[in-house]
């Protein structure tokens, strides 16, 4: 995919007027394959919301939770989503904070990947809970029966954890949009002029506007940073403060966090790679990007590499006739299928992308990335299913299988957040206008860039 | 919206140039459009610092407050006695005062920037070209002086100065 062609627009960097151009064009009449996706996206969301309402009429039943198995595919696929969100995160805010230039032509698919993955992770403890119409006990309020949440419980950290990520993320999404939508608004017509109108909030780009905007977009990437790092090792913690073998370590929170931002860049990749193709816009999100999206790849998924090992390590050097069973059970017992797809795609598949070759070939990439969310998903099942199966007593050792109910939630779930993304995509600027404009430069009187 | 010269710029030093010519011949109440938050400009400018910070500073202090707070109190309120453990137990609440501290910081960082654009709001004559590759100046001016500062501006270079009236 990485054409000479595109190699010569490389060379020729974009005006200002290009970039508005470019990405305004990215925002016309959807094509054919737009409506064609879209209504896949909603056979298959159907298809969960008809599972679900199974679920809700004749209660968690339907699901395959056995004995000591209570946490399946529901909780696997809450920390899925919820780690997806993380490089979001990182390449908005964290990068930002870095002054990393190469972040504006990607960021902002980042971060409504983010917004979007953390509205479908809220989702799965809600299904989880069965009963969902009562999950409102999750939240503290003044009530008849006078009592209050279990602040010491890491189940309620999540809930705060979760909802003040969504919250911060989706500020940061939409002041950043602000701008952007601003550009478009000016050359928009017709119903998307009236839309950009209510959505800019009269933007115009004057210097008082910019002097706050600047200041608040700094301290909420000042915000978002230390939360991102905080809310995967709260969600670590619903298993590291439970006693069950494979998950009382210490090593869980930098563990789930760099995994989650292993995951998210690997989601990053899968999703741009075919927005470039069908929004033209090679010229902004070029293989240098990419390069650059793999070797973050290549760290993380190092850190979660030895993370791996260590686990291992750790629970033999400790001794613990439990620990040990455990993560035996997990390479050799009856789940090994999971525990080896989650070795084999997260930790030595990555290690292709020591090749230059492989890191700036955009197809090789976009295969990499596939099995990277697939291994993380079962990382995921692996810590929980796996965990839970053999805790201490044989005689309460069991086995857990999915029902059709919960594989149609799950694939209703990938739905759900691509229903999410496609809209956005063919409503709002996907590469970021102000931000690819500060790192051109405007020219000078004396020609000089 | 007062009457006075809108002018158009191609050149981001020009238009500097003419920011900083306008400081040094006294004139205030001008507007600055730009596309993108250009440092050369902004600089030309020289706001003082926004005091969207302070929003976020207090705002945090406030929601880090109010985490331990509510913990505290809700926990003494109603009391889950666990032999020997203190009803309220600072560690696990540091997730619940961290939590809302970026929570509550966040929100009135966005409160901040609403209330202060909104203080600082010029209401000043606005082209589309200046969300695209443009940069424009608004000086406020009276009639008698629309030629000396349409001078200055043409001469720092810009490609187009029209009259705004009232």
């Amino acid at each position: 995919m990485a054409t000479s062609a595109i190699t010569e627009q490389q060379a020729a960097p974009p005006t200002y007027a290009d970039v508005t151009r470019d990405i305004a064009a990215t925002l016309g009449n959807p094509s054919k394959l737009y409506y064609v996706l879209l209504a896949f996206v909603l056979l298959v969301l159907g298809i969960g919301a008809f599972a679900l309402m199974v679920q809700i009429r004749y209660g968690l039943g339907v699901a395959g939770y056995t004995p000591p198995v209570m946490w399946g595919v529901y909780i696997t696929t809450f920390v899925f989503w919820v780690g997806i969100a993380h490089s979001g995160t990182l390449i908005s805010a964290i990068l930002f904070l870095f002054r990393s230039a190469w972040r504006t032509a990607v960021y902002r698919t980042a971060e409504a990947m983010t917004v979007f993955a953390v509205l479908t992770a809220g989702l799965f403890p809600l299904i989880h809970v069965g009963r969902i119409w009562y999950a409102y006990w999750l939240i503290p309020y003044p009530n008849q029966r006078q009592l209050w949440v279990n602040f010491k419980s890491p189940l309620v950290w999540d809930l705060f954890a979760i909802s003040t990520y969504l919250t911060v993320s989706t500020c940061f999404l939409i002041v950043g949009l602000i701008p952007d939508i601003a550009s478009v608004r000016d050359q928009a017509t017709g119903w998307r002029k009236k839309l950009y109108t209510i959505t800019s909030l009269n933007w115009r780009g004057t210097d008082q506007q910019w002097r706050h905007y600047t200041r608040a977009y700094l301290y909420l990437a000042a915000l978002a940073t230390p939360l991102v790092l905080s809310v995967h090792s709260v969600v670590s913690w619903d298993f590291a403060m439970g006693i069950v073998p494979g998950w009382h370590a210490t090593i869980f929170a930098p563990y789930f966090v760099a995994g989650a931002i292993y995951s998210g860049v690997a989601m990053v990749i899968t999703l741009i790679v075919p927005l470039r193709m069908v929004f033209k816009v090679e010229r902004y999100i070029t293989v240098d990007h990419f390069e650059n999206l793999a070797k973050l790849l290549l760290l993380t998924g190092s850190i979660v590499g030895y993370a791996y090992l260590t686990e291992y390590f750790v629970a033999w050097y400790s001794g613990n006739p439990f620990e040990r069973e455990a993560f035996y059970n997990r390479a050799f017992g009856q789940y090994w299928w999971a525990t080896w797809t989650m070795l084999i795609c997260n930790g030595f598949l990555p290690l292709l992308l020591w090749s230059k070759g492989i890191r700036r070939s955009i197809p090789a990439l976009f295969v990499l990335s596939l099995f990277v969310n697939l291994g993380m998903w079962f990382e995921r099942f692996v810590i929980i299913v796996v965990s839970l199966s053999r805790e201490f007593e044989p005689w309460a050792f069991g086995h857990y299988s999915a029902t059709w109910v919960e594989w149609s939630i799950l694939a209703g779930s990938f739905a759900w957040f691509f229903l999410w993304f496609l809209l956005f995509a063919k409503n709002f600027p996907m590469v970021s206008i102000a931000e690819v404009k500060e790192i051109i430069p405007l020219p000078r009187k004396k020609g000089a860039h | 919206m007062a009457g006075g010269l809108l002018a158009a710029y191609q050149h981001i030093d020009a238009a500097s140039d003419a920011v900083k010519t306008l400081k040094l011949q006294g004139y205030e109440g001008f507007t600055v459009y730009s596309p993108a938050p250009l440092h050369e400009l902004l600089d030309a400018v020289n706001h003082k610092v926004s005091p969207v910070r302070l929003w976020t500073l207090f705002g945090g202090l406030i929601g880090c407050a109010a985490g331990f707070a509510m913990a505290i109190w809700m926990s003494l309120d109603y009391p889950t006695v666990v032999g020997g453990k203190p009803l309220a137990s600072i560690i696990p609440y540091v997730v619940i005062g961290f939590e809302l501290t970026i929570l509550i910081g966040a929100l009135s960082t966005l409160a901040g920037l609403a209330f202060h654009a909104w203080q600082t709001n010029q209401k000043a004559p606005y082209d589309g070209r200046f969300s695209n590759d443009h940069i424009g100046i608004f000086v406020p001016c009276s009639a008698e002086r629309r030629t000396a500062v349409e001078d200055l501006l043409r001469t720092a270079g810009a490609t187009e100065v029209r009259v705004e009236t009232d």
